[in-house]
């Protein structure tokens, strides 16, 4: 059974038919992409995936389990955390804070303590600020913070949106080499890029979107050598 | 310079020429009440006391408005229905039946503190069924909606309670223990107020405390930033809103008890001009801000206390006194004009916009 069974998912945002029928899944350990232009329904998927859209249509499943008529706070619950788009860090609460809300849900002191030292660990700087605000932070610490945030609440499932957002890219390389290490530990990850070449450098598959819809679902490795792939993701003639 | 003397309009010389009037005459009577000097010390200490009593109850009511404003960006003009509620209840049914008995006077603690539990318990629920029924639909209805609907709210309880315990003034029970003052080098203050003032500080402490240091608190810091995130994170948005009205409900409940103390009355009505002076005073600190409520709270009920005698005294005024009122809502207009975001307030408005 996949961990994550998205069936044929409809979204309205008002009158506007935002998601056309999404299907996707994801099996326990794997990095999956969602690749795809400005519109194309990337952040409106994993914002229904997490409760803060919910399907008109089509169901949402974690581990069987049908999860798309919970609210947000109850599918974090069930184990599934988002680092949003734009990183969202609370500003006015300090990173160690931020990181305690990302535990919100859990109740486990030592647990919460263990992962918090893990989060220290993958992003050392994080450390260095624990008790800054996070709204002094510069945009790279932003993302740790956020991708922090939501390792903290242990999830099975992780959902990045656009981690590499506005970033630098020698910190992008290692936002990125980050997602390798959090999945190697066992966290499976659904990914959403607008930088398609770095999503596929890490996932095992990938689906791409288009105006709602899903146009191609394949391997990573097979959709990097797509022609049309090629052409309009990945900027290759 | 020159150029900026040529575009002024004869209206904005107008409104100088306003401004300079007034804090001349302020100033004209500031220096004309020093001159004749008509209080002695003692009596600005007086004065003094009495604003700090007054003012940390403006503080704890103010911070109600300031905790739903930081949650929700609403202005709750029903919140000092709240204040109100619970100890005109905790009056009726607790403080007066109890005065009748020996225990009153044998156990005045215990009673008060059984009194404030009533009137905190009452406000709690009035502003969480107030919530849940009035608010919470309108959520995401435009601003004006929901402010039009607390002030709707506002005067249903006021006429909620004039029915059911009627409109006359119920005197509170004198507590025999809080007679008397306290003399400190000189200085006569009277317990109520020592009562009041040492109340509102625990409580004030107790409730900053609670918001930077809890889990709760911390959420209730988070939803106010970003209730979408904070719903990512595993908090129960709906849930935190309501701790958040129970909170300054919880607050206003007590503050009533301590406004019971100093004024010795209750009624309907009584909720009013506490609850327009603590958002005043809430505004002035700068709404949203915890500190700031504290801070504009005693401010306010200092400036009140003193401000009459010492800017309007020396200007023959007479019963200066009761002109407190112009004098608190000028001044709010006055920092609102130098510093529209309130003493510690953030831009608020303009970056959620």
């Amino acid at each position: 059974m996949a961990l994550l069974e998205v069936n044929g998912i409809h979204t309205y945002y008002g009158a506007i038919h935002a998601l056309k029928g999404i299907s996707v899944s994801v099996d326990e350990g794997e990095i999956v992409t969602l690749i795809g232009a400005n519109g194309a329904g990337k952040s409106t998927t994993i914002n229904t995936i997490c409760g803060i859209l919910h399907p008109a249509q089509g169901e949402i499943y974690l581990e069987g389990e049908a999860i798309h008529e919970l609210p947000a706070h109850e599918i974090v619950m069930r184990g599934v955390s988002q680092a949003p788009e734009g990183r969202r860090v609370f500003g006015r609460l300090t990173v160690t804070e931020n990181l305690e809300m990302g535990a919100y849900a859990r109740s486990d002191n030592n647990g919460i303590r263990r992962d918090m030292e893990r989060v220290f660990t993958l992003f050392p700087r994080l450390e260095e600020r624990s008790k800054q605000v996070a709204g002094t932070l510069s945009g790279g610490e932003q993302q740790m913070l956020s991708m922090g945030r939501a390792l903290m609440a242990s999830p099975r499932l992780l959902l990045l949106d656009e981690p590499s957002m506005g970033l630098a890219p020698i910190l992008v390389e290692a936002i990125f080499d980050t997602i390798r290490e959090i999945n190697a530990r066992g966290t499976t990850v659904l990914l959403v890029e607008q930088n398609a070449l770095m999503a596929f450098s890490v996932a095992n598959r990938g689906y791409v979107l288009q105006t709602g819809e899903i146009q191609l679902a394949d391997t990573a490795e097979a959709l990097r050598q797509n022609d049309e792939v090629r052409k309009l993701y990945l900027g290759e003639a | 310079m020159r150029e900026r003397l040529q575009n002024l309009d004869p209206l904005s010389v107008v409104l100088w020429l306003l401004r300079a009037a007034i804090l001349g005459a302020v100033l004209w009577g500031t220096v004309a009440t020093i001159l004749n000097n008509p209080y002695s010390a003692e009596n600005w200490l007086d004065f003094l006391v009495f604003g700090v009593a007054q003012g940390s109850l403006y503080a704890l009511i103010a911070l109600g408005y300031t905790l739903v404003y930081g949650v929700l960006f609403m202005i709750n003009f029903a919140h000092g229905e709240f204040f109100m509620s619970g100890i005109f209840t905790a009056t009726v049914f607790v403080a007066i039946p109890l005065s009748e008995t020996a225990f009153w006077d044998s156990h005045p603690v215990l009673s008060l503190l059984v009194v404030a539990l009533v009137a905190m318990a009452t406000s709690v629920g009035i502003a969480v069924l107030t919530e849940r029924v009035a608010y919470r639909p309108l959520r995401h209805a435009p601003r004006l909606v929901p402010l039009i609907t607390a002030i709707g709210a506002s005067f249903f309880w006021q006429y909620f309670f004039r029915g059911l315990y009627g409109s006359g003034i119920t005197a509170f029970p004198p507590v025999e223990m809080l007679k008397g003052s306290l003399i400190v080098g000189g200085l006569e203050i009277l317990w109520t107020q020592v009562v009041v003032i040492v109340a509102s500080v625990l409580l004030l402490i107790g409730l900053y405390i609670f918001v930077m240091r809890t889990k709760t608190g911390k959420a209730m810091r988070a939803v106010a930033e970003d209730k979408q995130v904070a719903a990512l994170m595993g908090i129960d948005v709906d849930r935190v809103i309501v701790i958040t009205f129970a909170t300054g409900a919880a607050l206003a409940g007590a503050a009533g008890l301590l406004y019971a103390l100093l004024f010795r009355q209750v009624h309907f009505f009584m909720g009013f001009f506490p609850g327009i002076k603590a958002f005043t005073a809430a505004v002035l600190g700068g709404i949203g801000s915890v500190p700031g409520a504290a801070l504009g709270g005693l401010f306010l009920g200092m400036f009140e206390s003193i401000g009459p005698s010492l800017f309007l005294e020396g200007l023959g005024i007479p019963a200066a006194y009761q002109l407190k009122d112009v004098i608190a809502f000028t001044m709010l207009v006055l920092v609102l004009i130098v510093r529209p975001q309130g003493i510690l307030g953030e831009r608020l408005a303009e970056k959620k916009a």
